[in-house]
């Protein structure tokens, strides 16, 4: 039986690894690198690495870097962050990520995830599904680091990203980010019923059960974590040996 | 065994992620080198086929890139070979993710869509069920947990060819050996410290036949 994930996620500005709050007010908290090489040791599923800045910024991937990064990471690397073009995707792949994380540029022009998703495979397109909910609970679409809405219903985008090519979701909360106080557990369960494609829940993870909780109640393939790896001290293999007490299958 | 590192190549038919493979080789002290070049290649003591992506795709750029006849001649000549992921479903006569495009035909069988009943492509972690003792799987845990990426996989018409199996929807050829031929469905260049065991193991089978100096 294939297994839960349990998924660091790196989140990346400028020169050092940040934490934010609901996409926002990010601050340092360390370098890239090391981080790496903590979760190479610590023999975790997969490493997320985005670079939450630069679509805003105007930047494309750093390609420099991610090549220094994926020389020390002998566990599948998603990266994500600035990729507007197919060829930011093959660049990409060139210098050593196994997957490659699409957000606002596949939101604008779905054709790079057919094109990405035929030249490559599947397997390597993830798109991100960036959400935030209004006052009324109504969950909206967001791009450009989660400052501009699309007006759109994620469960309508996610039903296009898969049939545009894309072979999985991450699915953020930009609401949740951060707080650590829970995944939008609701968004993610209607977005993995619409679709075959695994999808990761992102954002709000604060306590071992918000996991569990994602996974049973919102049917997510993997969860991710930032801030709660990064500012606690629960690791990716606590995290799984939780899971396990509580039935799913995990690798430990 | 040579105390030289063993010089293996690392097909580069410009496609995906084929960088992973050779750093990882790198990683666990062979002297892995990406190339295309012919000249290159027939010097190497082991040569690895990597593949991401779909299968017609990277035959095509198999073929564009003229290392068909290269690929066909390392895994026919006797030295160890490893064919990871699509490297080892192109093995094949073909497959159904691209009727059209023929396979090397190395490996009687074909590779077809696995089951709609789960998810796909699988992504993740899965543990794998030795068929027959192989020395690419010396001192891995046994069961072994390793990281697959697919949505399709090989059935080999041949059923003693299969080094270990995977169920995922259903039973599959997750590692085929004939005699140096090894191939796996999962990705040992990213199944952490289980992966690089296995690498390592190639590389020692490597080293073995390295002409004695």
């Amino acid at each position: 039986m294939l297994k839960v994930r349990v998924i660091p996620t790196l989140l990346h500005k400028g020169f050092g690894l940040v934490k934010g709050v609901h996409f926002d007010s990010r601050r340092a908290v360390g370098s890239p690198m090391q981080a790496i090489k903590v979760y190479n040791l610590r023999n975790v599923d997969e490493l997320v690495f985005l670079d939450v800045t630069a679509t805003l910024e105007g930047r494309g991937p750093d390609l420099d870097l991610i090549d220094d990064l994926a020389d020390d990471c002998f566990m599948p690397f998603a990266v994500g962050g600035g990729v507007s073009t197919v060829d930011d995707v093959r660049d990409l792949l060139a210098v050593g990520a196994d997957k490659v994380v699409i957000g606002t540029a596949a939101l604008e022009r779905p054709s790079i995830v057919r094109e990405a998703s035929d030249r490559f495979g599947a397997q390597c397109v993830v798109v991100s599904i960036d959400t935030r909910r209004h006052d009324d609970g109504t969950p909206e679409v967001f791009v450009r680091s989660g400052t501009q809405g699309t007006g759109r219903d994620p469960v309508d985008v996610a039903r296009e990203m898969e049939a545009a090519g894309a072979g999985e979701l991450l699915v953020q909360s930009i609401d949740r980010d951060g707080v650590m106080d829970g995944y939008d557990v609701d968004t993610v369960r209607r977005i993995a019923d619409a679709v075959s494609v695994p999808v990761v829940a992102s954002g709000g993870a604060g306590i071992f059960e918000h996991m569990a909780e994602v996974l049973r109640d919102g049917c997510a393939s993997a969860v991710a974590a930032s801030a709660m790896f990064h500012f606690t001290e629960q690791t990716p293999m606590e995290a799984k040996q939780y899971l396990r007490e509580q039935g799913f299958p995990v690798r430990i | 065994m040579s105390d030289v590192k063993a010089r293996i190549a690392v097909l580069d038919y410009g496609i995906g992620n084929l960088r992973s493979a050779e750093k990882a080789l790198c990683h666990v002290g062979a002297d892995a080198v990406l190339t295309a070049d012919p000249d290159v290649v027939r010097d190497a003591l082991g040569v690895v086929l990597p593949g991401v992506g779909a299968f017609g795709a990277c035959m095509r750029a198999l073929r564009d890139s003229g290392l068909e006849p290269v690929a066909r001649a390392a895994a026919t000549d006797g030295r160890p070979f490893l064919g990871v992921c699509i490297g080892m479903q192109m093995l094949f006569d073909g497959s159904d993710e691209d009727p059209g495009v023929a396979g090397l035909g190395l490996v009687p069988g074909r590779v077809t869509r696995l089951p709609s009943t789960v998810r796909l492509p699988q992504i993740g972690w899965n543990t794998i069920e030795r068929a027959h003792a192989s020395r690419l799987f010396d001192g891995l845990d046994d069961p072994a947990w390793l990281y697959f990426v697919h949505s399709y996989a090989a059935e080999p018409r041949d059923s003693s060819v299969v080094a270990a199996w995977c169920d995922y929807g259903r039973k599959f050829a997750a590692a085929i050996e004939m005699d140096s031929v090894w191939a796996t469905q999962f990705h040992p260049e990213k199944s952490g410290d289980t992966g690089l065991q296995l690498l390592r193991n190639f590389v020692a089978a490597c080293s073995a036949t390295a002409p004695v100096q």
